[in-house]
């Protein structure tokens, strides 16, 4: 091996290629499309659930059921559930980043709520998946 | 040596205001709502997706919850849900317009009075429909 002189380029026009990963320009990119969609998902969710035709008082098992006879309302659900799991998961890690102090502090937080996603996005998954209208 | 510097003289701040909050810009205030109706949210929703698993178990179990929403007290948190999700949802479309739009940072300040507005003009009449019956249930009446 040769030594060679290496000098600082204090004016070099490109940043080293460095592994520089854009996950954080996708993950903003998302909170602004998933975000879009959202508004559809969830105000028309909430305006049906609690405003529309006596809101959560005529809600029960037979209601959850007509609704999820529809592909189109168990689509809807899945849609949202995901959506809104990552959009608000994304935030969390956000905030998480900005008031965390400590490095542990930062790194348990995150793993409960990574944990917190894993268990929301499988259970919906799963409940709207194999909801069955005549259990016992 | 001293290694801090020195406290600030009573006349620095007194020029404008006597006091030491911090009073901010519309447009903070603005971030600041969307993170705490965003975290409340996003709590919200981890109950609620336990709550609706309940379907799994049994219709009475499922039900047995669900009729505990159907009082007074929880009709209020909804109004208070279905307010941080709207001021969410309108805000986060600001924030949208403010990125994508050229105009968008020129009218950031308009945008965000009429969010307000329009989400008054939503929540009234949202409100009332919500609390409707709770109202009748409390005071009587029909």
């Amino acid at each position: 091996m040769t030594e060679t002189l290496t000098l600082d380029k204090p004016r070099s026009p490109r940043r080293p290629a460095a592994r520089r990963s854009n996950f954080e320009l996708y993950s903003w990119l998302f909170m602004r499309l998933s975000g879009l969609a959202l508004v559809v998902l969830v105000l028309g969710h909430l305006f049906i659930m609690n405003i529309v035709d006596g809101g959560v008082h005529r809600i029960d098992f037979a209601f959850v059921a007509g609704r999820w006879s529809s592909p189109f309302w168990q689509f809807w659900d899945l849609l949202m559930l995901w959506l809104a799991q990552l959009h608000g998961g994304n935030g969390l890690r956000t905030i998480i980043d900005d008031y965390a102090r400590k490095d542990t502090t930062r790194f348990w937080l995150k793993i409960m709520l990574y944990a917190s996603m894993v268990v929301i996005l499988v259970l919906g998954t799963l409940v709207i998946f194999t909801f069955d209208p005549t259990i016992a | 040596m001293p290694t801090t510097a020195s406290p600030p003289t009573a006349a620095a701040g007194a020029s404008r205001r006597s006091g030491t909050l911090y009073i901010g810009d519309p447009g903070m205030w603005s971030w600041v709502a969307h993170r705490i109706t965003g975290v409340l949210t996003f709590f919200f929703l981890f109950v609620h997706v336990l709550d609706t698993a309940l379907v799994r178990v049994s219709p009475a179990a499922y039900n047995a919850v669900i009729e505990t929403y159907k009082t007074p007290l929880v009709a209020l948190l909804e109004v208070g849900l279905v307010g941080a999700v709207l001021y969410h949802a309108l805000n986060g479309i600001r924030v949208m317009l403010v990125d994508f739009w050229s105009k968008g940072p020129k009218y950031q300040r308009p945008m965000l009075w009429s969010l307000l507005g329009v989400w008054l003009v939503v929540m009234v009449p949202g409100a009332f429909f919500m609390l409707q019956r709770a109202a009748t249930e409390l005071f009587g009446g029909h």
